[in-house]
């Protein structure tokens, strides 16, 4: 057994950045007040809240601060943009048009929606997970009236065509929300460059507290609060603000803004190094998204004749977190649905693996784990009954 | 998520393979979860003399299919028929709730591999 433990799961929870700690620290026991109060802590409270809704709308360039919801996550902004805005606007229209490939958090409002009276379509994607433009153009009417495509989907890493989705959307008078969990402070994210109506970010997915997260709302784009009380986040989203998490997550964004790019070259470099050492090395392995639409840190791969969770084990014994869309992982037994949509087959789709990179992996580590590999997928072989006889030897 | 047993089986699974000229296979798939296993056994004087298996799934799966042939080998037909996926889970100190499916499966394959073996006797004798 080896002592390395080495951490590429970064997609499903990412470290809170240290500078981003040591940022929140004095809100939690030297600046407690709470930002609605007039006395001077208060005030203090008010003024970091501020401060951390400029960084954010900074971040992905809205117009103004005054444009960014601070929620407790990307689920909470995707359940806020879709049944938020279908309830206030339904005497516009009741269509809503998503892709197959979202994120749960997008699709269960979505398909709760069309139990409430709205109709729903799911457009497909090709084999690389990119949205299908004619469908969406062919499925547009008068009648719908929010489009919610993700910017980059965590599991495959394939990158959307925003901007040309966008020109499709608004040529119809519907409007666009983009689920940027993957993307916001990992890639460029410019709500005014792609016209962009609506947009989730995350704060764990750039090194911020998990629990915080936040929507933009273009001006003039009206939704219908989920939580009602005493009227925060100018009466969309009530309850006392998480000024500690919303101070890390500002935090986070105007570090992530400053050093993106950099990073970026980095986590690009070691990805295609991953992929190339890969898919390859054996026989019938292959790479999930797309092949250079993709995340930087994104590198998916899937293995014929064995199952996702049996590698994940195995690598986990050599001290190697990663994730699988593999269903014997998830609170459900099907295959992921992302996979599926992407024409795999069940059992294909049961084969695959993620890496997700992050700010402390190394090339050594790339190369340990690319190392590892081969004879994990030999040992798990061995032991399928799939595995044809030629590959047995 | 799994115990300490189970990872035990993952690891170093036992009477893991093929047996060549089985006196009976039994194979099962999981149409949900897409997870499949296949039994070998080999028959002396009504007591399963060797097993083996072959498993495509979840590290459960492969513990069950390890753990099933445990219990089997050595036991006479009947007795092997008797096994249960309880009797697989609660070996292996239990399994997670969402899991039990696939001991249901070691425990399935074995007994159509006995089912298999007793067709191909009843063609022999004919």
């Amino acid at each position: 057994m080896s002592a390395k433990r080495i951490y590429m799961d970064y997609t499903a929870g990412k470290p809170v950045d240290a500078r981003v700690a040591e940022a929140m620290l004095p809100y939690m026991n030297t600046f407690y007040g709470n930002p609605s109060s007039v006395h001077s802590l208060g005030q203090e409270a008010k003024r970091a809240l501020e401060e951390a809704r400029a960084r954010v709308a900074q971040l992905i360039n809205a117009e103004k601060k005054e444009s960014i919801l601070f929620t407790s996550g990307a689920t909470e902004s995707n359940n806020t943009a879709i049944k938020g805005f279908a309830y206030r606007n339904k005497d516009k229209g009741t269509h809503i048009i998503t892709s197959s490939i979202e994120h749960m958090s997008v699709m269960n409002p979505v398909k709760y929606l069309s139990t409430k009276g709205f109709k729903a379509t799911f457009l497909p994607v090709d084999q690389h997970g990119v949205v299908n433009l004619e469908s969406l153009e062919r499925e547009l009417t008068d009648e719908t009236i929010i489009v919610s495509i993700m910017h980059a989907n965590g599991e495959i890493g394939t990158i959307q065509p925003i901007a040309e989705i966008s020109q499709l959307v608004h040529r119809k008078k519907a409007i666009l929300h983009v689920d940027a969990t993957a993307t916001a402070g990992q890639i460029p994210v410019d709500v005014q460059a792609d016209a962009i109506d609506l947009l989730t970010i995350s704060s764990n997915d750039m090194y911020g507290p998990k629990g915080t997260g936040a929507l933009y709302l273009k001006q003039g784009v009206r939704v219908e609060p989920l939580i009602h009380g005493g009227g925060q986040e100018q009466g969309l989203r009530s309850g006392t603000e998480s000024l500690p998490t919303i101070v890390g997550f500002g935090k986070a964004a105007e570090l992530a803004r400053i050093e993106m790019q950099m990073e970026n070259e980095r986590l690009i470099k070691l990805r295609d190094k991953f992929i190339k050492g890969l898919v390859g090395a054996v026989p019938y392995s292959f790479l999930n998204g797309h092949p250079t639409k993709r995340l930087p840190n994104n590198v998916a791969v899937r293995y014929s004749f064995i199952e996702g969770e049996s590698m994940l084990l195995s690598l986990d014994m050599m001290g190697v977190a990663a994730s699988s869309g593999s269903a014997c992982t998830a609170k459900t037994l099907e295959p992921s649905h992302v996979l599926i949509a992407t024409g795999l087959k069940h059992e294909e789709a049961h084969g695959s693996l993620l890496f997700t990179l992050g700010q402390q992996n190394t090339e050594e580590e790339v190369d340990y784990v690319i190392g590892l590999m081969p004879g994990i997928v030999k040992r798990l072989r061995a032991m399928s009954p799939l595995t044809p006889k030629e590959l047995k030897e | 998520m799994y115990t300490e047993k189970v990872m035990e089986h993952f690891r170093n699974p036992h009477n893991m393979g093929e047996i060549p000229n089985a006196d009976g296979v039994g194979t099962v798939v999981n149409p949900v979860c897409g997870d499949m296993m296949t039994i070998y056994i080999k028959v002396k004087d009504n007591r399963i003399e060797d097993i083996k298996f072959k498993t495509f799934g979840c590290g459960a799966a492969v513990a069950t299919s390890s753990m099933v042939t445990d219990l089997a080998k050595g036991k006479t037909l009947e007795e092997a028929m008797k096994i249960t996926r309880g009797d697989v889970a609660d070996e292996l100190g239990g399994l997670p709730p969402i899991k039990m499916h696939c001991s249901n499966l070691a425990a399935d394959a074995l007994h159509v591999a006995i089912d298999d073996y007793h067709k191909k006797q009843k063609e022999m004798n004919k």
